[in-house]
Formats: C-alpha cells, structure tokens, sequence
C-alpha cells in the first residue's frame, strides 16, 4: 500500500486533493443554496405552487351574486344575457361580497360600453346582434331603451339588418338592394323572438332564381337573362353566385 | 508454480481493493435511497394548504373562434385579476384578429391587446375573404420549451399540468420568453421576472374559474379537467372539431381550439 502511494506523482496527489476540495465546497455550497423544498416534487420548488396559488382574487363569480341579488339573477337568467357573468359589464367585485357597503361594483351606462360587444364588426360571427352606433338612434344611452338585465329590444326588430347587419351592408350596394329579405326567406314572427329555434327558409332550387332570371320571366328589361337549360345546370345558383352581392364574381 | 502463487497473491489483492472500492460507492447510493424513500413518503401527501392535491388534476382550456366576438372582456378580466401592467404589450391573454383577403393576403392585428375594441376601418380596397377573431393564451404545454431552457428551475410543470413561474426563484434571464413559440410570455417591469398565465391558479385551487372563462359573455371559452369524462372541456372536444397551434412543434398544448383556421399561428 505504501509504495503504492509512493509510486503516485506528486502532482497527481496535489491535483486530487484540489480536486476533493472543489467537490467538498460544490456539494456543501449547493445543499446550503438550493431550497429546502427543490426536488420534492419535481425540478422545481415545491412552495412555489403555494406562491402562486397564495395570490389575491379579484372575481367572485357569478354564482355569489345569486345570494342577494336574486331577482336580478331570475330576470337576467330568463333572458338574452342569461349565460353573461355579472361581472362582465360590473367589473371585477370580491370586495363587495366581501365588504357590500364600502365597495361598490361598477355599473357602465354610457354609450361606449354596450357596443364593445354590439356595435358592427365584420369579423363578428354572423347572427350576433349587432348595430350601428352612428345611426342606431344617435346619443341616446343604451340602458333607456334596453334593459340590460333583460336585453330583449322594446319592439321586435323590424328590420333584419339588426341582427344580419354584414349580409344588408353587402345587400345595400348589389343591384339586389331593393328586393326585400322576405322575398327569398320566410322568416315566422318567432324568429325574431328565439332566432337559433325558428329559422328562416332559403330558397331550395334553381328554378326560384329562374322567377327573374330566366328567358321567358316577366320582369324589367335590364334583368340579366340566362337560359336556364343550358347555364350550368348541374349547379344550384348560389354555388357561384352570392345572392346577396351577385355582381362580386 | 511460483507463477502461479504470484498470480493468487494478486487476485486476492485486486478483490480486497474491489471490495473497499464498491463499499465506498455503495455507502452514499445506499444514504441516497434511504433519503429518496423518505422523500416519497412526503410526495403522497404532498399538498396545498387548502387541501388541493396537484396530482389528482389535469387542466385544459377549450376555445371556440366561431363564437368569439373580439370585445376583449378576457383580457381586461386578466388584468384586473392577476395585476397585469396596464399598459400594451404586457398580456397574459389577449384577442387577435384575422383579416383574411381574396389574394391570400393575411393581416392579424390586435390592438392594445382588443382592450379597446378593433376598430372597423377599411385599410385596403381588397376584398375579405373571411375574418375571424383568435383569442391567445399559454398554452401549457404539456411539453414546455420554456421548461427545457429555465437555466434555474424557475418555470415547471406542475403535476396538474399548469405551467407555472416560481417568481422568487426567477432571475429575469429571458430565456424562456425566447423560447416560447406562442409569444405567451412577458418580462415584468416592476419586478424583472418572467410571467405568463397561470389559468389563475389561485383561483382554480378554490374550485373557481380563470378570469377569462368567467366573464367571456358568448362561452367561447371552456375550462375543465382534461381525464374526467364529466367535465365540461371533455364534452367540448367531443362535440367539435379540434385544433391546437403549431402541432408540428411537439409542444403537445392543452389549450384546444375549435374551428381553427389554417392561417391561425
């Protein structure tokens, strides 16, 4: 064993002891730095979940709103804002739940707020109720006319451009603009009432469009004619034509 | 036969030095497991203060392009929840907007994250295609670049699957801003440490909703566990047709999208 030890070089021997006291001060240093809790579920601290599960809310939820205000949920819950949160238009409001009287929810009755979900966006998906604020009685505060527990218009819409406002914007300009939305659906009164139940009818063949376009219809001069045995009669018009604008191609 | 013996002395040598050299290995691997078996013990029982057991959960989120409107509820609830900065470019989720034109032109903007609205002004005579609204948010990965490169151990996923910031632990390296090919992640001003959305892990501990679930006033937002046949995300990606961005990654995200485009990034 001792000429073993003898046979080492000298700095092979002062190179490990260099090398056992690096390793003794990397391990003694890392097991006093690393948390307590690194490791103990991942590679990761464990408390940082508590951290980060520790933060304040801000939300109560729309089911703590029902303890007090319970004739307001019934309201709102038969209504066209049955599946909003209150704390959409009233802000974020734990602080009322918790303490009613000093803090306040807020209550939005200007004009701006409303069409941040209805005012006209083409990007909006068809059959949202959408307007135009600029012409949509002009400076009049939503909530005067709309109650926004209970949206439902004071009159039925008359007009289908308030629900179906892209498709008459693109109707407005076509050479269609003066044919009436009845004239090619059947929309029952109870469309306007529960939209998504009664649908409107289509038109379901090529012949309804043959009424006016084809050679032998009755009807204005300027009409474009085609012949409806020949014009690509393996197709349903609107597959290349969009009733609603038929001059885009 | 004097060989031979020479060769014996030597064998039994080497075996005593073997031995010495496998006790000396042995004896810290030994410790080691006495440790990892204690360490386990503690894993079982591992748990919240309110009794939340990470493990016992998987989480998800669903979201519908075609019922989002783009009023940007979401995003103004994330603020207000989870003290956001108020100003632009600090978003834990955020709406954008697809403007997809008959050339095959492509323009996503998101103003102010759509806090303010998107305004409906025509920038070019082109004719739209079609247009849709993309609301954003971490992914949570289930296969997290930003993991991978946290030099610190800073960012992880947890057991319940939400991929979470340690801000303590954070040292404001952005590495894993770079990383993360959704653009979720923010250096925090105040505090110079990544942050990204938790799903409001306070709140989900408490059985709650994230924010943004809670006000989104069209439901285009679904959240619920991903291994329960009960939760509401299940029957989400039963009922639609499923996307995730940029499946080519291999980040696995449990954030699900249904009607997806194919221009959505």
């Amino acid at each position: 064993m001792k000429n073993f030890l003898q046979k080492i070089p000298e700095q092979v021997k002062r190179l490990s002891v260099l090398l056992l006291v690096v390793v003794i001060v990397f391990i003694v240093a890392t097991s006093l730095l690393t948390p307590k809790d690194f490791g103990l579920v991942g590679h990761y601290r464990a408390g940082a979940i508590q951290n980060n599960a520790d933060k304040k809310m801000q939300y109560a939820g729309q089911e703590v709103c029902a303890d007090c205000h319970d004739d307001i949920w019934k309201i709102k819950n038969s209504g066209y804002h049955k599946n909003l949160s209150c704390e959409v238009c009233h802000g974020p409001s734990l602080n009322h739940v918790n303490e009613p009287d000093q803090f306040k929810p807020e209550k939005p009755r200007d004009r701006i707020f409303c069409p941040v979900c209805h005012e006209f966006n083409p990007s909006r998906p068809t059959g949202f109720p959408q307007i135009l604020s600029a012409s949509h009685n002009p400076r009049r505060i939503c909530v005067t006319c709309h109650n926004p527990h209970n949206p439902t218009p004071p009159q039925t819409p008359k007009e289908c451009s308030a629900c179906h406002a892209e498709i008459s914007s693109a109707k407005s300009v076509s050479s269609h603009m003066d044919i009436p939305c009845t004239k090619c659906h059947e929309a029952s009164e109870k469309h306007k009432l529960r939209p998504r139940e009664f649908l409107p009818t289509k038109p379901a063949n090529r012949e309804f469009c043959g009424q006016c376009h084809s050679k032998d219809a009755k009807g204005d001069e300027f009409i474009p004619r085609i012949n409806m045995t020949t014009h690509e009669p393996r197709y349903v018009c609107w597959q290349c034509h969009y009733p609603h604008l038929p001059e885009a191609l | 036969m004097e060989n031979k013996i020479i060769k014996t002395d030597k064998k039994v040598e080497r075996r005593s030095f073997l031995k010495k050299i496998a006790i000396l290995a042995l004896a810290p691997i030994a410790f080691g497991f006495l440790g990892a078996s204690d360490k386990l013990k503690t894993v079982k029982k591992w748990m919240l203060e309110n009794g939340y057991i990470p493990s016992n959960h998987k989480w998800g989120m669903g979201i519908d392009i075609s019922k989002c409107i783009g009023c940007g509820r979401c995003a103004v609830a994330c603020k207000n929840e989870n003290n956001v900065p108020k100003e632009p470019f600090f978003f834990r989720t955020w709406v954008e907007r697809y403007r997809i034109y008959e050339d095959g032109d492509i323009q996503v903007d998101s103003p102010n994250g759509s806090i303010d609205g998107f305004e409906n002004t025509r920038t070019t005579n082109k004719k739209m295609l079609r247009s849709f609204f993309v609301p954003k948010i971490c992914n949570h990965c289930d296969n997290p670049p930003c993991v991978q490169v946290c030099p610190v151990g800073a960012t992880f996923k947890g057991e319940d699957g939400v991929v979470l910031v340690d801000s303590d632990y954070c040292v404001g390296c952005r590495y894993c801003i770079q990383a993360c090919p959704y653009g979720a992640r923010f250096l925090h001003p105040e505090t110079h440490t990544a942050e990204k959305c938790t799903f409001c892990y306070h709140r989900i501990v408490q059985d709650k909703l994230p924010a943004c679930v809670e006000v989104c006033p069209t439901q285009a937002r679904v959240f619920g566990e991903l291994n329960k046949k009960s939760s509401p995300l299940v029957r989400f990606l039963r009922m639609n047709k499923i996307g995730i961005l940029k499946p080519s990654l291999n980040t696995e995200p449990k954030v699900y999208y249904a009607n997806l485009d194919m221009e959505v990034k």
